[in-house]
């Protein structure tokens, strides 16, 4: 078994790989903090930072943020998904309003959103509802935009069973369209989540209430860098490890439906 | 099943269907009239394209804009209807669905209660051959079973009228012909008045009393052929001299339909 070192090297699996890479940066950045080619004060080394993390794990109350963030996020994509598959329903049964729509919907869904918070920021005021609204905002395109895509593909001969059996519309929703589309609308909802997570974290460390948001924006004000940078990496790591765990669940639940 | 009604179950008077596309009109049937007795076997034949599945999604209720008149026990309908069900031609099995809860879904939509619809169920998948496979989704399942599967269901309907459209189509030979006995077996048993859509000459005398055999499009019925072989009916029958003779009757009409089907084809790709 020769194997030329080329070839070695491409063979590595790809897990191993990204973790190369990653740890590589790390290193990098160490060095370059800690000889002083970078300013050690506006960015910290991982060394420090690290130490910021567990301080604030410890004491600056990283969990309650987490939950705080978390509840805001899955309530808004609760709002979210019933707005969502509402519109979604709504474009796929006025094909002239989904024709009308959907490119708008597409460019919404892609647009920063998340600016139209002093707009909230008055209808709500300084509190978690503004959150809870922006975070909805955010993910009711994409929500949108799978669900009327999943109607849209319902195979006609499923809809004609139903009529077949005489199913009443409400059946014929419920029992075919809506289990029928499920797959892209869990594909929609898990991208809904994500769109929900950054407006949620975006908008608390805007307007300085709630959770991670709120927490990163405290420690920036007190220039205290590295707990700041350590809550930035966190979150993060949180929204893959969400994106993650939300796909887990969704392959789970289609095989489970 | 005791009384047997005189008046035909089924009735077409001059039913015909013309598509309107954006590309013109297209003539898909041409009037057919036809009395369909309680408890017969029908076959309809003919070449690809001649307006079979238009006939069959008229009569079932699917397409409600057409000429004619369908009548089910003397009663002019339009739209589905709950004497009638149907086996598709494509693929129709829910994915999302086990077998086992794939044949209890007519029952599931009519309110019946889930003891007895898994009973039912049950009793319909050993019919057609698919025990031990109550809880496999159908991706896990071949195209056969996944037919089986959408058989068992509209059986599962309890449908007087029974309309198929190629369900065999996807099957192997030797499944096909088993199934086909299967699906006569209950067919007799239920006393169902049955309309089956085939390309498959030998399948259709095998199976009925009268084969239809449709012209090229526009589809007519271009003859009708009685089939006189005894009953019980079974696959085995076919070696005999009679049901020769009839595949080759029949043959010999639908050669000439087939090849101008055959010869448009060439057409439009010459
Ligand atoms: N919804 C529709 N709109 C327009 N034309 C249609 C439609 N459905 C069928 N047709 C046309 O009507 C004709 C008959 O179609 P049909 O599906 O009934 O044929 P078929 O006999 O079932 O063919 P096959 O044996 O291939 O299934 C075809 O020319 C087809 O193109
Ligand atoms: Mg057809």
């Amino acid at each position: 078994m020769a194997r030329t070192m080329a070839s070695t090297r491409l063979t590595l699996p790809p897990l191993l790989i990204r973790f190369l890479v990653i740890a590589g940066l790390v290193g990098l950045w160490e060095i370059a903090s800690g000889s002083g080619w970078i300013n050690a004060f506006t960015a910290p080394a991982p060394s420090s930072v690290w130490k910021g993390f567990e301080k604030i794990v410890a004491e600056g109350g990283l969990g309650e943020a987490m939950a705080i963030t978390f509840a805001t996020a899955l309530m808004s994509a609760a709002i979210g998904a019933v707005f969502g598959i509402a519109s979604g329903y709504i474009l796929h049964i006025w094909k002239a309003a989904g024709e009308a729509y959907t490119s708008w919907l597409a460019a919404l869904a892609s647009a920063p959103l998340v600016l139209l918070y002093p707009l909230f920021l008055v209808i709500f005021g300084r509190n978690m509802w503004t959150i809870v609204a922006m975070g909805a905002l955010g993910c009711t395109p994409p929500i949108a935009l799978k669900a009327k895509e999943g109607l849209d593909g319902v195979k006609p001969v499923l809809l004609n069973v139903g009529r077949t059996f005489n199913l009443t519309p409400k059946q014929q929703f419920w029992m075919i369209m809506f289990p029928a589309s499920l797959p892209s609308i869990f594909t929609g909802i898990r991208i809904g989540l994500l769109f929900a997570i950054i407006n949620v974290v975006g908008v608390e460390f805007l307007v300085n209430v709630g959770g991670l948001g709120q927490l990163i924006a405290n420690l920036g004000d007190r220039f205290d860098y590295p707990q700041m940078y350590a809550g930035i990496f966190f979150v993060i790591l949180v929204s893959v490890a969400f994106f993650w765990i939300t796909e887990k669940l969704e392959k789970w639940l289609l095989s489970n439906t | 099943m005791a009384d047997v009604k005189q008046a035909p179950v089924l009735r077409l008077k001059d039913v015909a269907k013309t598509f309107v596309t954006p590309h013109g009109n297209v003539r898909a049937v041409e009037p057919v009239t036809l009395d369909i007795r309680q408890g017969e076997f029908i076959s309809i034949i003919g070449p690809s394209g001649c307006g079979k599945s238009t006939l069959m999604n008229i009569v079932g209720g699917l397409i409600e804009d057409y000429e004619g008149s369908v009548e089910v026990d003397g009663i002019q309908v339009r739209g589905c209807h709950k004497e009638v069900g149907m086996v598709f031609q494509e693929e129709s099995a829910f994915p999302w669905r086990t077998a086992l809860n794939n044949v209890t879904f007519p029952m599931e939509a009519a309110g019946i209660t889930k003891e007895e619809r898994v009973q039912r169920a049950m009793e319909l998948l050993h019919l057609v051959g698919l025990d031990g496979f109550e809880n496999r989704f159908p991706a896990e399942l071949s195209g056969g079973m996944r037919q089986r599967i959408a058989i068992a269901r509209t059986l599962a309907f309890r449908p007087r009228i029974l309309l198929m459209d190629e369900p065999f189509a996807a099957l192997d030979e030797q499944t096909r012909l088993l199934l086909g006995d299967k699906v006569l077996q209950i067919q007799q048993e239920l006393n169902q008045t049955t309309m089956l859509i085939t390309h498959n000459i030998a399948e259709a005398v095998q199976l009925s009393d009268r084969v239809l055999i449709m012209s090229f499009r526009p589809g007519r019925i271009k003859r009708v052929v009685e089939i006189d072989l005894p009953h019980p009916r079974s696959s085995k029958m076919m070696g005999g001299e009679r049901f020769g003779q009839l595949v080759a009757a029949i043959w010999e009409d639908l050669r000439e339909e087939a090849s101008k089907g055959l010869q448009e084809l060439e057409r439009v790709r010459g």
